[in-house]
């Protein structure tokens, strides 16, 4: 594939990209717009893998190797937290309470003091 | 590994995420979802240590363990209530790193004149760009939701001419890139440009309007790393990135519909600037506030038929959800109709309240959205303000002086008694003054919202 033509494609899966984003989220509810953000904020720490290759691909000089092992270190950060705290408000929302038996009516209270 | 079996590879990790997000629009299989898309993102992380080019593992692999285990235990530590802090601190790491992709691939391009297409350029420009945007501007929010700089907004004649002219200039280094130029200095000038506007453009921005602003830069990670998958021609980062883009996008258009204002409003406004007109309506309305105290008040709940609570951020703050819920649990004994009305940008992220109150366990079906909200406050007793403040004012609706104007609020007033939860008499975090605590209808429990609601449990449990 010509330069130009990889770059149609990936405009191409850049634009689809766009469309699925909205269609996916648009059906997510307000309850869980926290977990969503949440969880969209892990995704991003795909970047980790621009990390690595920037990194690790035969770098030419001690400054790119220090910029990547930044990017490295920033971007696992990301990946390692955003999982971890989309993972624990996520378990919040399964735990449910047991229901209970109807309460009682309101002239069963007892009266004022 | 060859370069086809890696991209397919890739392709695993896009349709993880993607399920990832589907399964977020349900509750019982969002943390399916989340593990599965955590899934995905080890198996990339796999496949590109596999990859032929990649020579330093071990120098890799310690960055990964002191990153990931700062994550892992800063995440693992942080309270429920402190979630919205750490959403911005991760963000903000995210687009530090794309920022610094770019800068490395930068480094790497020029060396050979010719290197540098155009298109690359563009990539380099735009992901070093808008990614220290990101990185120094959810570094502020950061220190603004942790409280180490105050939150309202921070504002200084001519601050919006300083803001154009360091966007101008960042744009001018970047524009250079973009058009050929391969000095070191311009990458400089770009990322200390970019980065100083992102300082710039949050401080002004008052805590209420948070949650529009974190989803925001959380949109502006994602499209810095989508720029990075052009710059390294690579599939996964730019889909993955535009997933993030469009959805934090969409995200940020709801919150800004939510308080009725445009971005540019929310932005730039440097919201809570209280105008002349507005202080003088609340003084001009001249009314009393009345306190009550907790004994008055739980002989209302007691014998209320519904009651509403109202939770916003000060709930969070005092961390008063468990002890909320436990005066729910004790009222539906009683057989008091409980329910929570939840305005959708309570708090300081979207759906932040939602979150705080399922920690407490409180059932789902509980927690009512705006439009469901508001048509009950009229036949419910008791309202119950926890915290909230600018999300119950009837200034929204009335007065056109008021920044607020316009925002669709929660009709609290329409109920027969409105009881306020607030530490004193000091307006909100967006410095705005409230009218519905002159309101004849309302009364003032004054107090740290966890103490009070004990209080109104004890004596609850003695009614």
């Amino acid at each position: 594939m010509s330069h130009g033509q990889l770059l149609v494609f990936e405009i191409t899966i850049l634009v689809l990209a766009i469309f699925l984003g909205f269609e996916v989220i648009s059906k997510v509810p307000t309850l869980l717009h926290t977990p969503l953000m949440s969880g969209t904020n892990a995704i991003h720490g795909i970047v980790i893998v621009g990390a690595m290759l920037v990194m690790g691909g035969g770098h030419k000089d001690t400054l790119t190797w220090v910029i990547g092992f930044v990017a490295v270190i920033l971007a696992s950060a990301n990946v390692v937290g955003g999982f971890v705290v989309t993972d624990r408000m996520l378990e919040m929302f399964r735990r449910r309470r047991p229901e209970r038996p109807p309460a009682a009516e309101d002239d069963g209270k007892p009266p004022a003091p | 590994m060859s370069r086809t079996t890696t991209d397919l590879l890739y392709l695993v990790t896009i349709v993880t995420f993607i399920l990832a997000l589907r399964f977020l629009s349900r509750p019982d299989k969002a943390r399916l979802g989340n593990w599965i898309g955590a899934a995905g993102m080890l198996l990339a992380i796999a496949v590109t240590f596999a990859q032929n080019e990649i020579v330093s593992y071990w120098q890799i692999a310690l960055g990964m363990l002191i990153g990931g285990g700062f994550g892992a235990v800063a995440a693992r530590r942080v309270k429920m209530t402190a979630m919205p802090q750490m959403v911005a601190l991760f963000n903000g790491v995210g687009g530090g790193a794309a920022a610094l992709v770019s800068w490395a691939e930068f480094h790497n391009r020029v060396g050979a004149p010719g290197n540098l297409k155009v298109d690359i350029g563009v990539a380099i420009m735009l992901s070093a760009l808008i990614g220290a945007v990101s990185f120094a501007g959810s570094m502020v929010a950061f220190a603004k939701l942790q409280e180490l700089i105050q939150g309202r907004p921070i504002t200084y004649p001519g601050q919006q001419v300083v803001n154009a002219l360091v966007l101008g200039g960042a744009l001018a280094a970047g524009i250079a890139i973009a058009a050929g130029g391969e000095e070191q200095w311009l990458m400089w000038v770009l990322l200390a440009c970019a980065s100083i506007f992102g300082v710039l453009f949050v401080l002004p921005i008052g805590g209420a309007d948070m949650p529009v602003v974190i989803s925001l830069l959380n949109a502006f990670t994602g499209l810095a790393a989508a720029a990075t998958g052009f710059e390294l021609e690579n599939n996964v980062l730019i889909v993955s990135g535009m997933l993030v883009g469009a959805s934090g996008t969409l995200l940020t258009l709801m919150m800004s519909r939510a308080m009725n204002r445009s971005i540019a409003n929310v932005l730039f406004g440097a919201f809570g600037q209280v105008t002349p007109s507005a202080a003088a309506s609340a003084e001009g309305d001249g009314g009393t506030v009345r306190a009550a105290n907790a004994e008055d008040v739980a002989v209302m709940l007691a014998y209320a038929h519904k009651v509403s609570f109202v939770p916003g951020y000060g709930l969070a703050v005092a961390q008063a959800q468990h002890d909320v819920r436990q005066l729910a649990d004790l009222l539906e004994e009683k057989g008091v109709e409980v329910s929570y009305a939840i305005h959708p940008v309570a708090g300081r992220m979207p759906g932040h309240m939602n979150v705080l109150l399922a920690e407490a366990n409180v059932p789902y079906p509980q927690l009512k959205e705006m439009d469901e909200a508001n048509p009950e406050f009229g036949r419910t007793n008791v309202v119950l303000v926890v915290g909230a403040n600018d999300v119950v004012n009837p200034d929204a609706r009335t007065n056109e002086g008021s920044p607020i104007y316009g925002m669709p609020i929660l009709n609290v007033d329409q109920a027969e008694t409105v009881v306020v939860l607030k530490r004193s008499m000091n307006p909100g975090f967006a410095g705005i003054e409230n009218p519905l605590f002159y309101n004849p209808k309302t009364v003032m429990l004054f107090g740290d919202a966890k103490e009070s609601i004990t209080k109104l449990i004890e004596n609850v449990k003695g009614v």
